[in-house]
């Protein structure tokens, strides 16, 4: 405990800290980078609101895990850490679960399942695990945000395209004019199906790596 | 000939390192080898240069291709006024096909090229020379009535999700022409359902023939409305259906070319037959229902089986590589399409979805092929290791 009082004091975004909330955005994002939590990416990118929803539900499920995980994290016994972790997890995601219930209940039922399987989302448990864990609670949160705004940017990108290609609309609003479906265009039905979600994901991790050299593993 | 040879030795310069047109370089390469083998020499160690490179083995298949296309062309003027009923001459039923056929060809070329172009400078290596066969491929596989657009959409799909990505041609996993029709398959449904697959396109005045549905004869089984084809049109294609799969007697005729020179396989041609005549009897055994008890012989030359047979399944990198492989990976092509057909009426055409299955399988299948052949030799090694012991 003597360390803590000589260790200088560190501001509440030093660059340390500003760097665990942008990082994970950027080159250690968990979907294109780390290739975790693919399984919701795919299933509920189909429409831009469900995933705005699904990404604002991830990031304050993640965000107050790692806080309470992090403040919790002395009196955890090591053995039953998994445990504690998921029960965290699960009673935030009930959380989540009624309220989407309670105020957005159409996009509740688009999302179905795949809010309470948030739980299972490995990106959550990881950043636990990783980070919360031995980390104090302040950078925890930032982590916890950073990592779920990782997982939700690319959440948006994906929907936002498959969306407009698949369906001709953003958000529900019809984006594509008609008079280009006059002249003979045509939604992309192979968008709304979930291989098409992989390949797209694929495309944006190429796209990543090709902008940034260092991701490329030279194994 | 001599001047083709002098102008291209004197461009050449320009293409060159250092030269004006040096970023073109891949580009200029791409056509002087197209024009004639290059002098190419190898230098070091002692290798034996095929005199054929690969440019000239797909021209080959370019030439079996030509009977299903011209057949193609001519069938869809005739599929055309046979519709709208009206009487036309021979030449009139080639040039309207020649006209709605053309535009699908040079879309396809232009779009895959155009690609293949743009990643063999930006990664520096030669043009691949695959896409001389898919961009011939690929509108022999779809109906004509698709629009010219995503006949583009669909090639720029499969070259760069189906060969790029993967590493260029002869890296492939599926074939890339086989992919490019599934992509119009799923993501354009209502165009190759197989419904209608006639260019209608009716002017004022016009009128279609009572009882034109324009179905394939695929489709009129899986709906169970409709006339069947007489298995005489079937087998010469005088059918609605892709362009270039309807004639089977064509395709065998491909079949022959790439049989006798070696570039096609004829294991894997025979044994998709066999395959597909198999699991017809099998399912007529069954018979419960009108497409179970149609008779087997009609499945081959029924839809894309016959071109799906001799061009699709035979492609030489997204085939098995050895020899019992290429008989199991033929096999169940035939099996997987008969089966698909009968018992899923949502896919109509099984051959497309079989191949593109057993093409992702091929790896597969030539590992446990190679791994048993080891053991076998293991085997036979111990055995005479024991009689020399004893």
């Amino acid at each position: 405990m003597s360390e803590k009082n000589t260790a200088p004091k560190e501001t509440l975004f030093s660059p340390k800290n500003r760097k665990l909330l942008t990082e994970p955005i950027g080159k250690e994002n968990p979907i294109t980078v780390q290739v975790l939590g693919i399984c919701s990416v795919l299933a509920i990118t189909v429409q831009l609101e469900a995933s705005l929803v699904m990404a604002i539900s991830v990031v304050a499920v993640m965000g107050s895990a790692n806080v309470i995980i992090s403040l919790l994290r002395h009196g955890i016994p090591p053995r039953i850490r998994i445990i504690v972790q998921l029960t965290v997890i699960a009673s935030l995601v009930v959380l989540v679960d009624q309220i989407l219930k309670a105020f957005l209940y159409d996009v509740s039922r688009q999302l179905s399942v795949f809010v309470g399987l948030i739980i299972t989302n490995c990106i959550i448990m990881g950043r636990l695990e990783a980070f919360a864990l031995s980390n104090k609670v302040w950078p925890s949160f930032l982590d916890g945000i950073g990592n779920a705004a990782g997982y939700g940017s690319i959440l948006l990108l994906l929907a936002a395209i498959r969306e407009l290609l698949g369906s001709g609309t953003l958000m529900g609003y019809q984006v594509i004019p008609n008079f280009i479906y006059q002249i003979g265009y045509e939604d992309n039905g192979l968008m709304i199906l979930p291989p098409m979600a992989l390949i797209t994901v694929g495309i944006i991790i190429w796209v990543h790596r090709h902008r940034d050299r260092s991701l490329v593993d030279v194994s | 000939m001599k001047a083709l040879i002098n102008l291209v030795e004197k461009v050449k310069p320009h293409f060159e390192k250092g030269g004006r047109f040096e970023k073109l370089h891949r580009t200029f390469e791409a056509f002087e080898t197209f024009l004639y083998v290059k002098g190419d020499v190898t230098r070091s160690g002692t290798h034996i240069r095929d005199a054929i490179d690969m440019k000239r083995t797909m021209v080959h298949v370019i030439i079996a291709l030509i009977p299903p296309l011209l057949f193609g062309i001519w069938n869809v003027g005739f599929q055309h006024f046979q519709a709208t009923g009206e009487e036309a001459t021979f030449m009139d039923q080639v040039v309207f096909g020649l006209i709605k056929v053309l535009p699908i060809i040079i879309v396809s070329y232009v779009s895959g090229l155009a690609v293949e172009f743009i990643f063999a400078s930006t990664r520096n290596h030669e043009v691949n020379e695959g896409f001389l066969v898919s961009g011939m491929l690929i509108p022999l596989v779809i109906p004509v009535t698709t629009p010219l657009w995503m006949v583009a959409v669909a090639t720029i799909f499969a070259v760069i999700i189906g060969k790029e990505v993967f590493g260029g041609t002869g890296m492939n996993i599926l074939n890339p022409a086989l992919l490019a029709r599934a992509f119009l398959f799923f993501a354009y449904p209502s165009y190759l359902s197989g419904e209608v697959w006639i260019y209608t396109g009716l002017e004022d005045g016009q009128q279609l023939v009572d009882g034109f549905s324009g179905a394939t004869a695929l489709a009129v089984m899986a709906i169970g409305e409709g006339t069947m084809p007489s298995d005489f049109d079937m087998f010469f294609g005088f059918i609605p259906g892709s362009i270039g799969e309807t004639s089977t007697f064509a395709i065998l005729l491909g079949a022959i070319v790439l049989v006798a020179t070696g570039v096609g396989s004829f294991r894997i041609m025979a044994s998709v037959f066999l395959g597909g005549l198999f699991m017809g009897l099998m399912l007529n055994l069954l018979a419960v229902n009108e497409f179970m008890a149609l008779p087997a012989y009609k499945h081959l030359i029924m839809g894309g089986f016959a071109f799906g047979a001799v061009y699709m399944a035979t492609d030489p990198v997204s085939a098995s590589q050895t020899g019992i492989g290429k008989y199991i990976y033929g096999a169940m092509i035939g099996i997987l399409t008969v089966l698909i057909r009968v018992l899923n009426p949502a896919y109509p055409e099984g051959m497309m979805l079989a191949i593109l299955f057993m093409n992702v399988f091929s790896p597969l299948i030539d590992y446990y092929v190679v791994e048993a052949q080891s053991k076998k030799r293991q085997k036979r090694i111990e055995k005479i290791r024991l009689q020399t012991q004893a």
